[in-house]
């Protein structure tokens, strides 16, 4: 697997165009098709997980132990009519869920799953998850726009600005690890991560409180409950979804968990040592893919739990505790974490030590 | 090569939708190719090695700004119909501030010099160093090291008149009203299960 992953990885930049294009290609159906088959056994135990808390038994039916029900929903999903509301603008009504699709599987290029294991090793990854995280709001406001009904816009609204208050606040987050870091590649950030000590050197010891806001934060921003105000059904039927049915459905869906399971990484990545082990023995070391997805699917457990045990906010109490609670104190953390860096000696060298 | 084609296809990209958001009918999808717009300047960027700039675009056009113009122009009532009405009414003038910008940038770009030192920012040398990139100095700390020492001053002026604008805006649009109900966020917290739950015992066929 390592053999072909550096075969992938390989791009000899001299011998001509297409020998660095067909790898990082075949390096992007890789990461695709793993991506969408573990998604889809990640749906399963988010709804087994949420079976569990309630005390059912959940999807039992399909396969061993339900193994193949995302597959079953999969194709009762794309075998229906896709049915386009006369009133839609049609052009943006499809063009939204591919949108949410698209832009949940993008960042996924800036991921590293291992040691060199990443499609695009770039300087700005943090800063681009960022921005493909924000972008994801798109999706949602050109869906519930060109449905052409009540609902679907008013939750499309509420999406739009409870997705740019939380940025705000994740983006200060992403600030003090980078303080901390002192670069924005994530290969770094993991890096950084590892000074000998196991998870003790992870961020989220010296981060606790970002890494807490960062996990409600990304919770807002992927409109997961107790956040889920876009799609309330109670109030708006279902959201922006309201009038989508069969594969737009079905992409929307899958774009949401990509989302999902995107921040899981991103959390993994900044506050949990990426692909490190969490007990510093060379044994232990020589799995990294293991370790990173073990966190993932933590943090997808985490988030799935959440679902299942919390009640969801009232609109005005999501909006005070954006604004009113998180932003001050994530200004006040960066401050703070600045502060120390320049102040006290020896802190920065200690958490920069990968530059040497 | 593929710097080349990505530059063609940005350039092009940027062009077209940069017409269609005059072009559209329909204010809503002039914001989406204003976005699209904005997409394709960030892909130019990060072309031309300034990938700092192209995420900082991206997040803050695209991701922030935009989103509230979307938003406003959604929420618009526009007939389409009265909008058009006016067209020949303000051709005049519009073909003459037209007329005047092209004659200004035609001027601007008679007597454009690409400074010696400007290599970097040319499309074709770029893949290595986005390949490399690993000994180079990165886009953000190249900034930084100007930006906060040379430029320290302008950095924190422009800071302060985007602080006054913001309060400015919120004070414009400020309204205190008398007399309706609010949620009292401090009250509901400091509510405990002893005042919000009554346990009754209830015997069978008798209700409370």
């Amino acid at each position: 697997m390592e053999e072909l992953w550096t075969f992938l990885s390989t791009r000899p930049i001299d011998s001509g165009w297409l020998a660095w294009l067909i790898p990082t290609l075949l390096q992007i159906l890789a990461l695709v098709v793993t991506l969408l088959l573990a998604q889809a056994f990640l749906m399963y135990f988010d709804r087994k997980v949420w079976a569990a808390v309630m005390m059912r038994k959940g999807p039992n039916v399909v396969g061993p132990f339900g193994l193949l029900q995302s597959f079953a929903d999969l194709l009762k999903n794309v075998f229906k009519e896709i049915i386009i509301p006369s009133g839609a603008d049609k052009v943006v009504f499809i063009l939204a869920p591919l949108v949410t699709f698209v832009l949940a599987l993008i960042g996924w290029a800036v991921i590293p799953v291992a040691p060199g294991w990443v499609v695009s090793n770039i300087n700005v990854g943090i800063l681009y998850l960022f921005a493909v995280s924000s972008l994801g709001v798109y999706g949602v406001i050109m869906g519930g726009w060109a449905s052409n009904s009540k609902y679907p816009f008013l939750g499309s609204l509420r999406s739009a600005a409870q997705m740019v208050s939380y940025e705000v606040s994740l983006g200060f987050v992403i600030i003090t690890v980078l303080l901390l870091v002192g670069s924005a590649n994530l290969s770094h950030i993991v890096e950084s991560q590892s000074r000998g000590l196991g998870m003790l050197n992870w961020h989220f010891i010296p981060l606790f409180p970002m890494f807490v806001i960062f996990f409600i934060s990304a919770l807002a921003e992927t409109n997961r409950p107790p956040f889920d105000l876009p799609e309330a059904e109670s109030e708006l039927v279902a959201g922006y979804q309201v009038e989508y049915s069969s594969t737009p459905f079905l992409l929307f869906m899958i774009g949401e968990l990509a989302n999902i399971v995107l921040m899981c990484a991103m959390l993994t990545i900044l506050f949990f040592g990426g692909w490190h082990s969490p007990i510093d023995v060379p044994i232990l070391n020589q799995m990294p893919i293991f370790w990173f997805c073990l966190k993932i699917c933590f943090f997808f457990f985490l988030f799935a739990m959440v679902k299942a045990i919390t009640p969801r906010y009232r609109y005005d109490q999501l909006m005070r505790i954006g604004w009113k609670l998180f932003l001050p104190m994530t200004m006040i953390y960066v401050v703070l974490v600045a502060g120390v860096m320049l102040f006290v000696p020896g802190v920065a060298d200690m958490f920069q030590s990968w530059r040497s | 090569m593929i710097a080349t084609i990505a530059f063609y296809i940005f350039a092009c990209a940027a062009i077209a939708s940069g017409f269609m958001v005059v072009a559209s009918k329909n204010p809503v999808h002039s914001v989406l190719f204003l976005i699209s717009a904005f997409v394709a300047a960030a892909g130019l960027f990060v072309l031309m090695g300034a990938e700092y700039l192209a995420m900082l675009l991206v997040v803050v056009y695209v991701g922030a700004v935009a989103v509230l113009f979307l938003f406003v122009v959604m929420m618009l009532d526009v007939d389409f119909v009265e909008l058009k009405q006016g067209f020949l009414q303000y051709l005049p003038i519009a073909a003459t501030i037209a007329a005047i910008v092209v004659i200004e940038l035609v001027f601007v770009v008679a007597v454009w010099v690409f400074p010696e030192n400007a290599e970097l920012a040319q499309p074709v040398s770029t893949v290595g160093q986005i390949g490399a990139g690993e000994n180079a100095p990165s886009n953000i700390e190249a900034l930084g090291l100007v930006l906060y020492t040379d430029y320290v001053h302008f950095f924190q002026i422009a800071g302060i008149i985007l602080l006054v604008a913001m309060i400015g805006a919120i004070v414009l649009t400020f309204r205190e009203r008398e007399g309706i109900k609010k949620q009292n966020v401090a009250d509901q917290t400091a509510r405990t299960r002893e005042e919000g739950v009554e346990i009754t015992s209830v015997k069978t066929g008798q209700g409370i």
